[in-house]
């Protein structure tokens, strides 16, 4: 690297007009040791609290999900009081539960040559080494313990007729280490956390407020100190204080409209976090699926994701020729068909990671050999197309080979669920597939500790950045959200609760009473703006507009353009609203108001964070950096860093803070599954 | 769930009882003389000294299995009583449109259907034993009371649609006590217990319509 | 499609509720049973009118928010959540009746939604494994045989919407609780606690205010998830060895 290239490269960057440089930053909490000694080494140096002081302390957990729902149990059954908050009517519907494939742990039960190491090789690799060492390290070394633990709650993972736990692979990987039960595995995890939850519900350590979603974080003293949650039944704008909050909150995919996302799933109690402080990391990492089940039109309002499991034994392929992509594609013969992952690929074949899979099908309907019904488009300059969104997904030589009653046992739940959706056979005609917005691996930026940079504030799961880097590898995220809930966090608040009780804050402390007026100004400006759109309108084209140019691929241009967009679309939200009914109510049009405001405002930072990344990484693809046959291009010399946005106000730019990474551990390379 | 147990016991009981009861009543078909000392062997007013005797003493035993049959009727009316009234405070407003996918007819008609085989119990009681003799019949043999009231077409008829309903009854309370005793533990079982309610319900239909109709049509009698 | 809806409209828990009919244009047979509504309260929305409130989520058939009695029938024509529930399972011109679960222990909290926190209290009286974080052992410490393994995964796939009580004439949460019952007593790891749980969680359902089972079906007959009805023959199996044991509390 010479300073040269740098300078030359910052000249060209075209972000530099939307966000300022702030200061770097450092994770301070991970010891510097050995990588296979970090953990152990901070859970010692934890200072603790005891177990009779815990009864005086509370917190506060947002979301219930695997990693909010794990956390709870876990820090009511050490004895902290704690109060649990969800937007929906129980515990148990957080959308861990729709994880469908498996949970990865290094158990290397098969005698493959799995090791934590290797879980932690392929996660860094997988993430497209932009993801810490020292987290991931973690990850891969309680993997093993979180599937004892699940065991020991009644998961009914599969099994062998031996009566011990079955194992598949999964993409980006070529041991067997995915546990699983049936197509349901994150539902199930999360009803043994949920189970765990309502235990110390029972036993009356948990206080639990379901429907009941936050819309402000409390800040008192430098510290995190509660949360302002509406009563989605009543309206009723409620103040909570603790001694330490955690969010839990999941995903902001929803910023597309159409993801795989519940509807629910928001951005809000993230963002609201981040405009108190809170620094926003790698916003532009979003995971596109590449098996989901396409769009059927302009009244879609989720797209529905098929595990990746599939891809063990299914082939993606589309019609060699562009003129076969409207036959029916049983009569097409084996050699008009291009099983192009197999081709590109052929050590990992089908099971590459996915943001490979899905670009490649990106790439195969550009180019024209897409499958399924054609589309009108219309490409950045304006000009239409027909466009078909869709590859192959084939089962025949899987049913061939194993035959129909294996792959029924296998699959069946995800091929009932294609046939009830689509209204086609997948035993007899493949699948079609097309990628869709999934995960997202950027979120609020956390330390060793997950402790976000507002202290008090611990952020868990999906909601947080930091595991996954630039691409979650499949099966990654039910083990992020139980290793956060179950092993982290219970091990790492302790050392900032020691300090703890902090000063009870009363109903009528500034930072109380600015927290909740913020909040009830906010809705009322949204009920008095009584414009001519919905919000689902506003939220609609808001999703056009990231998927076009904030989506598989992106390009400087495209990116500033739909920044203005966004800005535009903004403004004219904030005019011509129209929400109906009144905050006092059960309001579903106000709920989803809120979140679409907050969702306007983070589409515009990611678009800023991909904008200023101009490298290609993972799910982050930037047309510009490719390699000479289109694989991504990271640019390690300019940024191997974490991006960590800092809110910049309301007229101001986002600033940017870098967190350095420092890989010992693991050499970096550029990826190949060639 | 006790009441639950209870009124699945009571309830089999009082099915073995019925089949005891056609038992008896086909003896009708061997003459009046054997339908007689069969009745009155219960009553243990036969020269052996009748049922159980000498373990119980003569006449003993019918006391003790009218007071062990009363106490089951009264159980299972009590359970059933507080089942229902469970069932209805538990009752939302109800729908404007309802549409049943599994309930059978019996099923749906257990409540007043039980209701209703309880008045017939009454009336069967009132004339068979407490008022013995109705039709000018003689008291002391049954089988003279038997056809008296079965001549009369009308009491065949009346007997007829009751015993629908006692045995529509008894179709759905079989299958209900064997899964509320927990064997209803596959498809399997489900369809043997099913296939074994109808079987019961349509032998018992059977086997006590046969008689009446018999003397009806004279011929017994 | 052109559609003539009949929707339950209630403003809150006890108001006096009603059925509305509405017409609706442009329903396109892909469209989700849930889209279609949508489409109707963006229509409704922009008439001024208040939207129909209704719970969803997932909109994968897995979360279990969706509700919503169609046509009579909990979840509808096709015995899969609503939200699976595809327009082309009606037909052009079609009158439809939607209506939200009643059953005492789930009052209406407007239109369509109701409140069914009821069930997770049955889940606190006793649906779980007391096993705290850290406190497992090797996950192949304990064999499961793979037969009593798959029970316990088909009642585990249960999702919790409620049609099971929706659907039954007595307003039982039988099917729920035997699910729950029967996925733990099929584990080993279940053992332990299997027959004070089995007590607790159908005094809690009683409690609760829930109606008796008299084994009638149409709980598994509507479940979308297809919880079988011998379920519940497992929870009297278990509820009665219970009652004879010491440890049954």
């Amino acid at each position: 690297m010479t300073t040269d290239v740098t300078e030359n490269r910052l000249a060209g960057d075209a972000a530099l007009d939307f966000y300022t440089l702030g200061e770097e930053i450092a994770d301070t909490k991970a010891p510097d040791v050995s990588i296979d000694k970090v953990w152990q080494t901070r859970q010692f140096q934890a200072r603790l609290v005891n177990p009779a002081n815990r009864r005086k302390l509370s917190v506060i957990i947002v979301g219930t999900g695997l990693a909010g729902g794990s956390a709870a149990a876990t820090l009511g059954e050490a004895g902290y009081n704690v109060l649990n908050f969800c937007y929906q009517d129980s515990p148990r519907r957080a959308h861990s539960i729709a994880a469908q494939g498996g949970i990865n742990a290094a158990k290397n039960y098969r005698n493959d040559n799995d090791s934590t190491f290797r879980l932690f090789y392929d996660t860094v690799k997988g993430g497209d080494y932009r993801a810490r060492e020292t987290n991931v390290y973690r990850l891969a070394e309680v993997s093993a313990n979180i599937i004892d633990q699940c065991v020991a709650q009644g998961v009914p993972f599969a099994r062998e007729y031996g009566g011990l736990l079955d194992t598949r692979s999964f993409g980006g990987v070529q041991v067997q280490r995915t546990f699983y039960a049936r197509g349901q595995t994150g539902q199930q995890l999360l009803i043994g956390a949920y189970q765990q939850l309502e235990r110390q519900i029972a036993a009356g350590t948990v206080k639990m407020y379901p429907r009941h979603e936050m819309i402000e974080l409390i800040v008192a003293g430098g510290r995190a100190r509660g949360i302002v949650t509406r009563d989605m039944v009543t309206g009723k704008i409620e103040t909570w204080t603790a001694d330490a909050v955690v969010l839990a909150t999941g995903g902001y995919g929803n910023v597309f409209f159409l993801s795989t996302n519940a509807m629910g799933c928001n951005v809000t109690a993230a963002w609201r976090a981040h405009r108190k402080g809170a620094y926003f990391g790698n916003p532009c990492y979003t995971q596109i699926h590449p098996t989901c089940i396409p769009q059927h039109g302009e009244t879609q309002s989720k797209l529905t994701l098929m595990s990746e499991s599939l891809r063990n034994d299914g082939r993606i392929w589309v019609p060699k020729r562009a003129e076969d992509c409207d036959k029916d594609p049983r009569q097409i013969p084996e050699e008009d068909r291009d099983y192009y992952l197999e081709r590109i690929y052929p050590s990992f074949g089908n099971l590459v990671p996915r943001d490979i899979a899905s670009r490649q099908a990106k790439n195969m309907c550009d180019e024209g050999r897409g499958v399924g019904p054609a589309v009108t488009e219309r490409d950045s300059h304006g000009v239409e197309r027909q466009v078909r969104r869709g590859v192959y997904l084939d089962f025949s030589d899987a049913i061939q080979r194993l035959g129909r009653k294996a792959v029924e046992a296998k699959y069946g739940n995800l091929f009932d669920m294609y046939q009830q959706i689509t209204g086609e056979n997948p035993y007899e005609v493949p699948m079609r597939i097309y990628p869709a917005v999934h995960y997202t691996m950027g979120g609020l930026w956390v330390d060793y500790d997950l402790q976000s940079s507002i202290p008090g504030m611990f952020v868990a799961g999906e909601a947080n950045f930091s595991d996954h880097g630039a691409n979650r590898l499949g099966a990654s995220a039910l083990m992020q959200g139980l290793a956060d809930g179950y092993f982290v966090l219970p091990n790492t608040i302790n050392d900032y609760l020691a300090d703890a009780p902090f000063e009870k804050l009363s109903d009528d402390d500034p930072a109380v009473v600015e927290a909740r007026e913020a909040a009830t100004a906010r809705i009322e400006k949204l009920l008095s703006i009584q414009g001519s759109r919905t919000v689902d309108s506003f939220h609609k084209e808001l999703g056009h507009i990231m998927w076009e140019y904030c989506g598989m691929e992106r390009t400087e241009e495209g990116l500033i353009k739909a920044i203005g967009l966004i800005r535009a679309l903004r403004e004219e939200f904030w005019r011509d609203v129209r929400v109906t009914g009144v905050n006092e109510d059960f309001n579903q049009a106000l709920e989803r108001a809120g979140r679409v405001a907050d969702f306007m405002e983070l589409g515009e930072l990611m678009c800023i964070d991909a904008l200023h990344r101009r490298e290609s990484c993972g799910g982050h693809f930037r047309a510009e950096s490719q390699t000479e046959d289109g694989e991504a291009l990271r640019h390690d010399d300019e940024f191997l860093y974490v991006a960590a946005w800092e809110w910049g106000g309301e007229a101001g730019k986002p600033v940017l803070h870098k967190e350095p990474l420092n890989y010992k551990a693991i050499e970096l390379k550029q990826r190949s599954y060639k | 769930m006790v009441k639950k147990f209870t009124m699945a016991v009571t309830g089999l009981i009082m099915i073995g009882f019925l089949l005891m009861h056609m038992y008896g009543n086909l003896k009708a078909f061997n003459g009046a003389e054997a339908f007689d000392h069969y009745a009155h062997w219960l009553k243990g007013a036969t020269e052996d000294g009748g049922i159980l005797y000498p373990i119980m003493p003569a006449g003993t035993f019918i006391w003790v299995f009218r007071l062990f049959l009363v106490a089951a009727v009264v159980l299972h009316f009590w359970a059933a009583a507080s089942l229902w009234r469970k069932s209805s405070q538990a009752a939302g407003r109800g729908y404007q449109r309802t549409v049943r996918k599994a309930q059978t007819y019996s099923a749906r008609t257990m409540r007043w259907g039980g209701v209703i085989v309880l008045a017939f119990l009454i009336f069967h009681l009132l004339q068979f034993t407490i008022i013995p003799g109705t039709f000018h019949a003689d008291p002391s043999s049954p089988y003279s009371m038997v056809v008296a009231s079965f001549s009369q077409v009308w009491m065949v008829a009346l007997y007829a649609v009751s015993m629908i309903l006692v045995c529509m009854h008894i179709r759905h309370g079989f299958w209900s006590a064997f899964a509320t005793l927990g064997l209803n533990m596959s498809a399997r079982s489900r369809g043997i217990l099913n296939g074994l309610a109808y079987f019961v319900a349509v032998v018992l239909y059977v086997g006590f319509m046969i008689m009446p109709l018999a003397v009806l049509f004279g011929w017994i009698g | 499609m052109k559609l003539k809806l009949r929707i339950w409209r209630q403003a809150s828990t006890n108001a006096q509720g009603r059925m509305v009919e509405y017409e609706l244009d442009g329903v396109s047979e892909d469209m989700s049973f849930l889209e279609m509504l949508d489409l109707l309260n963006e229509e409704l929305t922009l008439r001024n009118e208040e939207p129909v409130a209704f719970d969803h989520d997932c909109r994968e058939g897995i979360c279990g928010m969706c509700s919503l009695v169609i046509n009579g029938v909990a979840h509808g024509p096709q015995q899969t959540t609503t939200c699976q529930l595809h327009m082309r399972s009606f037909s052009d011109g079609a009158t439809i009746d939607i209506e939200p679960w009643q059953a005492g222990p789930f009052p209406v909290i407007k239109d369509l939604v109701v409140d069914r926190t009821a069930l997770d209290k049955i889940i606190q009286a006793g649906g779980y494994i007391s096993s705290n974080t850290g406190s497992a052992p090797d996950a192949h410490a304990t064999p499961a045989p793979k037969r009593e393994a798959d029970i316990a995964f088909d009642n585990a796939t249960c999702i919790g919407c409620g049609a099971c009580v929706a659907a039954c004439p007595n307003s039982s949460s039988m099917l729920f609780t035997a699910a729950k019952i029967t996925h733990l007593a099929m584990l080993p790891q279940g053992q332990p606690e299997r027959y004070r749980r089995v007590k607790s969680m159908v005094a809690a359902q009683d409690e609760l205010g829930f109606g008796n089972c008299t084994n009638i079906g149409e709980c598994a007959a509507v479940c979308p998830k297809g919880i079988p009805l011998e379920s519940i023959s497992q929870l009297n199996r278990d509820m009665m060895k219970a009652m004879f044991r010491g440890d049954g509390k």
